[in-house]
């Protein structure tokens, strides 16, 4: 690992100061994903900007919703009363990520900041059209993600917390990659007072992406059946060694109709 | 270079280090606790899980400088000493030696410091397969983990207030 300069602010402002002077600068985060980059040197940063001491750690109900501070670790958001009353689905998502220790240590923050395209909570964020709040504004869901790694994020933005609102009813499913866990395909369907909405992660070209065919279809129907008959195009498809284009398109409505299923309890 | 005072193993512990030093190198560098090991670079091996402030992490996969003020404890420090020739084991590593849970050795501090915050955070019971999963974050190429999993089971009651003879009955 490169060596660099380390720096645990105490309040937002420091932090945000300390990101924005500096184009080399880094957030840390939980660190589950920078680290490892950090080992195989594909990143140099001049100064490591801890988010530690911030206090954006919590979960607290907003209405019928969730307001979830950025450095809830996925241990926190699994284990948590309210989050389980709210949105199980989102306590589910989050006890199924990656190993027991990376969830002791990675944030919900930290994982939308980096928008692997394999992550999880993208696809809760999108289907649950939650809210992303930074140190400067509120970015909904629809802008948020702009395709692998890339988000609406400026240069030295920081993520505070995520505001979800509350779904009817909704359900995550995930096809794992038996040695990394990551998502081949992931599918969070959720039926909401708008209208339902489905978005995939893991398995598309340009990262998480709803689905708006099946969202009609489950419009009609809130059922399984209902989605037999819909397709997903391939060319969307991302392809490589774990699986090909067509394997992952027809995963994407097997592991849909299971998440249907499933948030019909 | 930046300072860090934390505790190990109960002992408070203060040095400087390089912002680049992971907690697993602290660990078995100058601090010479070498039981932690390091298995993999990729954070998938599990080998060099530790405790931090009561929960299982992997020390590769982060900075010493953010175990600043933590409690951390390492697999030498589960033992108790107490001045004794042969030092008493942990439930969990008396149950590892009891169901031979491992061969070669090199993966069970991480197992069995995994397995301990596996069977803590649950009090009110394990199953197999909770078992199975909550162990996903440790990699073994020799047992084929079924006397792991034997040991985690075994060493449940014990960890949770039964004595041995009450877990056979």
């Amino acid at each position: 690992m490169y060596n660099f300069d380390y720096v645990k602010p105490r309040t937002l402002a420091e932090a945000a100061k300390l990101l924005a002077g500096d184009m080399e600068a880094k957030a840390l985060a939980g660190g589950q994903t920078f680290i490892p980059v950090l080992k195989q040197r594909l990143n140099k940063p001049s100064v490591v900007v801890d988010l530690a001491g911030l206090n954006l750690a919590f979960i607290k109900r907003v209405g019928e919703g969730l307001e979830i501070g950025a450095m809830t670790t996925h241990a926190e958001i699994a284990a948590s009363p309210e989050v389980k009353q709210a949105c199980p689905a989102l306590a589910e998502l989050a006890g199924n990520i990656g190993d027991r220790q990376v969830r002791s240590r990675g944030t919900i923050g930290g994982s939308l900041a980096n928008n692997d395209p394999a992550s999880c909570y993208p696809a809760a964020v999108l289907a649950l059209d939650a809210t992303v709040r930074t140190d400067r504004r509120d970015i909904p869901a629809a802008e948020f993600f702009q395709g692998l790694f890339t988000t609406a994020l400026e240069p030295g933005e920081i993520i505070t917390a995520v505001i979800f609102p509350a779904p009817e009813r909704a359900a995550y499913v995930k096809f794992a990659n038996p040695a990394s866990r990551y998502a081949m395909v992931g599918v969070f369907v959720a039926k909401t007072a708008g209208g339902a909405r489905v978005a995939v992660t893991g398995a598309g070209q340009a990262g998480v992406f709803r689905h708006s065919d099946m969202e009609q279809a489950l419009d009609k129907s809130f059922t399984p059946e209902a989605l037999e008959s819909v397709a997903t195009e391939e060319e969307m498809m991302n392809a490589d060694i774990h699986g090909s284009a067509a394997y992952r398109a027809h995963l994407v409505g097997v592991i849909a109709r299971r998440a249907v299923k499933a948030a019909l309890g | 270079m930046p300072q860090l005072s934390l505790t190990v193993n109960k002992k408070p512990v203060t040095a400087e280090v390089e912002a680049r030093t992971l907690l697993v190198e602290f660990l078995r560098g100058p601090l010479g606790l070498t039981g932690t090991h390091i298995g993999c670079d990729t954070s998938q091996c599990g080998a060099c899980v530790i405790s931090l402030d009561g929960k299982s992490v992997k020390s590769c996969t982060m900075l010493a400088v953010q175990a600043e003020g933590a409690h951390v404890t390492t697999i030498e420090g589960l033992a108790a000493a107490d001045g004794a020739l042969q030092p008493k084991l942990h439930p969990m590593q008396e149950m590892f030696r009891e169901h031979h849970a491992l061969q070669c050795g090199f993966c069970t501090p991480g197992m069995v410091m995994s397995a301990i915050d596996l069977v803590q955070s649950h009090p009110e019971g394990l199953t197999e397969a909770q078992i199975r999963h909550g162990l996903e974050g440790n990699l073994c190429r020799c047992t084929g983990y079924h006397n792991i999993v034997k040991a985690v089971a075994a060493a449940w009651p014990l960890m949770h207030g039964q004595t041995a003879i009450q877990a056979a009955e």
